[in-house]
């Protein structure tokens, strides 16, 4: 394992630590040291935006954080859910009165823990409303869309819900256009190397030199098949064939592409994966309205990308184009 | 019939701590088998606030219990976290306000310990998990009561449930939870948290049978 560390356990402090100096003009630190917050938090009279999440996913789930975006984060050790007191002092740092709402990803440990923390939060009367994403369509059957993780489509669904609450929504229907975007998000992964942990200090699952494992997980949970290695044309088609019909998205639709690498896969590649995907779609007639590629939603150096896609209609292409600015992503006015 | 008071059982708490603090790497390594690596390391976080936390703040039985599930729910995180402290908070919840502690008050405080937890984990024996120790041990301890045994009889029945509990996950495939993307290669590995469980367990019963014998 190589890597740049001192203490194998510290890596979230000291990446935390270093995270408030480089972005003090968006982020500030607040007294939970897990928890970060957008420096014009809580902002009074609009909907607090939280989420959180194990860390070892740059830029998510922190680099999120920011203008019309995420307004306050928990950080979890790295791939393990935040307690629930973390969860909660995210809510505290968010809650502009309106109410906060707790937009994350569908795994075990982060329902248990946000469930506890909307307790304690209920108690302390503030309200919360949560969204659960779970685009990741190779990790449950159509059918059983409520077993699926979260993966980068999570992204969207904070774009959304952030433009939402600086648009003045209600926590109503803050949470009704979060959820509408999660629903209409699709997204599938695709493996080359795995990731170690570093306190672990070594991978905690292989991948063969010359194969690739489709439908791999954030944090190298099961494809759905490992095979060799084949041309990104033919990779870019398992997407489509996977999620296009999943939707489905048909002809005429307009949509978002975000194309992210996992960690350590060039971001070229990722490009060429896009043009791969651009020309399906094109085929196909859904419209690209607006694409992303680079390295948004990472799983550590795992090697890979995710290929995600959403449907949209007027009302989230509004949340999509509404200016932010945060460090994993960034929007100006669209002419 | 035997009983101890919630007082003296204060000690049992203090044990379980003791024998997660003594058991950190063994927790961690079987962990890194099949997991993360971690078991160990967050439950001895946990555990170990929770004595300073009692060291500030005494009590009894279910004060020390209701202490350690706050601590495991509100600052430990992970699954683990919320899935132990739920366990603690039920076994806290059916003790509080009882004097004295007999067959029928663990009893109750045991099924309260399964209750809570299942509340929020749909884990049923098989899948390689906790419960796999833990649902048959309370099994045994009201199998135990019903056909007529004393508190010491109980506890011992509770006692070696959970060890074959423990034991039945080496065989297992992983049906939940990280380990469950290794399929047939978790296989011969015990499970982390069914181990975690029987320790606990097994120091429940070894202490409430000293309380007794005192």
């Amino acid at each position: 394992m190589q890597k740049f560390v001192n203490d194998p356990s510290k890596v979230v402090d000291e990446m935390l630590e270093a995270y408030v100096k480089v972005h003090s003009d968006l982020v500030s630190p607040t007294e939970n040291e897990r928890v970060i917050k957008y420096k014009e938090a809580p902002i009074k009279g609009k909907v607090g935006i939280v989420t959180g999440g194990g860390s070892g996913h740059k830029p998510a789930f922190i680099g999120y954080v920011g203008r019309n975006m995420v307004d306050a984060v928990a950080c979890g050790e790295i791939f393990s859910s935040p307690p629930a007191q973390m969860f909660y002092d995210a809510i505290k740092e968010a809650d502009g009165g309106e109410g906060v709402a707790l937009l994350y990803g569908n795994y075990a440990g982060d329902n248990m823990n946000v469930a506890m923390a909307i307790d304690e939060a209920e108690d302390n009367d503030i309200e919360v409303k949560k969204v659960v994403a779970n685009d990741d369509v190779p990790s449950a059957p159509k059918g059983q869309e409520e077993k699926r993780r979260g993966v980068a489509g999570e992204i969207l669904m904070w774009k959304v819900g952030g433009a939402k609450a600086a648009m003045g929504a209600s926590l109503d229907d803050v949470i009704t256009a979060a959820q509408k975007a999660i629903d209409n998000t699709r997204s599938m992964g695709i493996g080359l190397a795995p990731c170690s942990i570093p306190e672990v200090g070594h991978p905690n699952f292989t991948i063969e030199d010359g194969k690739m494992e489709v439908g791999i997980g954030h944090h190298g949970e099961p494809g759905i098949e490992v095979c060799d290695l084949e041309p990104s044309a033919k990779i870019a088609q398992r997407f489509c064939d996977v999620i296009i019909p999943d939707l489905p998205f048909k002809k005429g639709d307009e949509v978002v592409v975000l194309i992210s690498g996992l960690g350590s896969t060039p971001i070229m590649e990722q490009y060429i994966v896009f043009n791969d995907v651009e020309k399906i779609l094109t085929e196909k007639e859904i419209k690209i309205y607006i694409s992303y590629v680079g390295n948004y939603f990472t799983s550590l150096e795992m090697a890979g990308v995710t290929c995600t896609l959403m449907k949209l209609d007027k009302e989230l292409k509004e949340c999509i184009e509404y200016e932010c600015d945060s460090v994993g992503i960034r929007q100006f006015q669209r002419k | 019939m035997k009983k101890f008071t919630n007082i003296e059982g204060a000690i049992i708490i203090d044990k379980m701590i003791l024998i997660i603090q003594e058991n950190k790497q063994y927790l961690s390594d079987i962990d890194g088998l099949i997991g993360d690596g971690d078991h160990g390391i967050n439950m001895n976080k946990g555990f170990t606030m929770c004595r300073e936390e009692l060291d500030k703040n005494p009590g009894d039985l279910a004060h020390s219990a209701k202490a350690l599930a706050k601590i495991l729910i509100m600052k430990i995180g992970g699954s683990m976290g919320p899935l132990y402290g739920k366990l603690y908070r039920g076994f806290a919840k059916e003790l509080a306000g009882n004097e004295e502690i007999g067959l029928i008050e663990m009893g109750a405080a045991l099924e309260g310990m399964l209750a809570s937890i299942q509340s929020i984990s749909t884990a049923k024996p098989g899948d390689k998990t906790l419960m796999d120790t833990l649902v048959p041990a309370v099994e045994a301890f009201k199998r135990a009561i019903s056909e007529g045994q004393n508190f010491v009889g109980a506890l011992e029945e509770m006692k070696s449930a959970a060890k074959s509990g423990r034991d039945s996950t080496k065989n297992m495939v992983a049906q939940l939870g990280r380990a469950s993307r290794l399929g047939e290669r978790a296989r011969g590995v015990l499970d982390p948290g069914a181990t975690s469980c029987c320790l606990l367990l097994e120091t429940l019963a070894d202490t409430a049978i000293e309380l007794l014998r005192k």
